[in-house]
């Protein structure tokens, strides 16, 4: 796996951690555990996506600007669903 | 408001084209119990939910249902790449080829297009999270069908497999959701009213209103 791929399923490991806590966290609001955990990986989604636009280009409007001093770099990204993308 | 991340949350490559898959996935796009109709269902019904959690869970869940038809219809797309005419007239995806070449639309594997009647947006939050519960076993049902013509090809059965396992986490939240609303109201008889309509306060918001 090339280190771009790597990063980017690092994201999608993190971003699903995440996602679920959010459905957890609306039903379960103080569980503290459960509070932690998402403290934790959120910080963490942070940071990769972050590293991920400094090195490759952004995958959230939020990172646009990071990595589009001379070209807009957010059209430019593949689609997820090309090769390239996947 | 929502904003988009280029990215699948769950990856998909697949490196095989087949024409007649495409056409049975297409379902879970714009059939009856597809992402689309999940999508638009939660979204439509946040309105008349009577407290903040059950809000949020339509909210968030909606959220994920738009990357989970993103995701199909990747999956529809990759499909129908590099098809030759052949594989096309052969497979049964003819029809859709006249009316749509190999574009993305969204209905069933049947042929019917995607509809509004396939779900419900009732204005009463115990009815509509009941629908909520069933609409999550019926899209799981439907990756169960999915997974028993592709369970040999990795490359489709994983993402599958991963959609299916989140209409069960899904389901879990509609019933605590339901459960959040059923013991803010009168717990003899859950059917009284509608908490939305008829005694909007009496759920969610003053317990000297109970």
């Amino acid at each position: 796996m090339s280190p771009k791929c790597c990063l980017l399923q690092q994201i999608n490991e993190v971003s699903f951690a995440v996602n679920d806590m959010i459905l957890y966290l609306d039903t379960h609001p103080e569980d503290e555990k459960a509070l932690r955990y998402f403290a934790e990986a959120s910080d963490r989604r942070n940071k990769l996506m972050a590293e991920y636009a400094e090195k490759y280009g952004p995958l959230t409007i939020d990172d646009a600007a990071v990595s589009s001093e001379k070209l807009w770099n957010w059209s430019q990204q593949p689609f997820p669903w090309e090769k390239e993308g996947a | 408001m929502w904003n988009y991340e280029k990215r699948l949350q769950y990856p998909i490559n697949i490196t095989t084209p087949n024409a007649k898959l495409a056409q049975f996935i297409l379902s879970q796009y714009g059939g009856p119990d597809g992402e689309i109709s999940a999508a638009m269902r939660y979204i439509s019904q946040r309105y008349t939910m009577p407290n903040r959690a059950s809000t949020a869970v339509l909210t968030d869940i909606a959220t994920e249902e738009l990357s989970h038809l993103e995701m199909v219809s990747t999956m529809v797309h990759q499909l129908t790449r590099n098809l030759t005419m052949e594989e096309i007239e052969n497979s049964g995806l003819g029809s859709y080829y006249i009316d749509h070449t190999v574009g993305v639309w969204p209905q069933a594997a049947g042929g019917i297009p995607f509809n509004a009647c396939e779900f419900q947006s009732k204005g009463d939050p115990v009815t509509d999270l009941f629908e909520d519960l069933a609409a999550e076993q019926k899209a799981r049902s439907t990756y169960d069908n999915i997974l028993r013509v592709v369970r040999n090809i990795p490359e489709i059965a994983d993402p599958i497999r991963f959609l299916r396992a989140r209409e069960v986490v899904h389901f879990q939240r509609f019933g605590e959701a339901l459960r959040s609303i059923q013991e803010q109201l009168d717990s003899k008889n859950f059917y009284a009213f509608n908490p939305s309509f008829d005694n909007p306060c009496t759920a969610g918001c003053a317990p000297e209103a109970r």
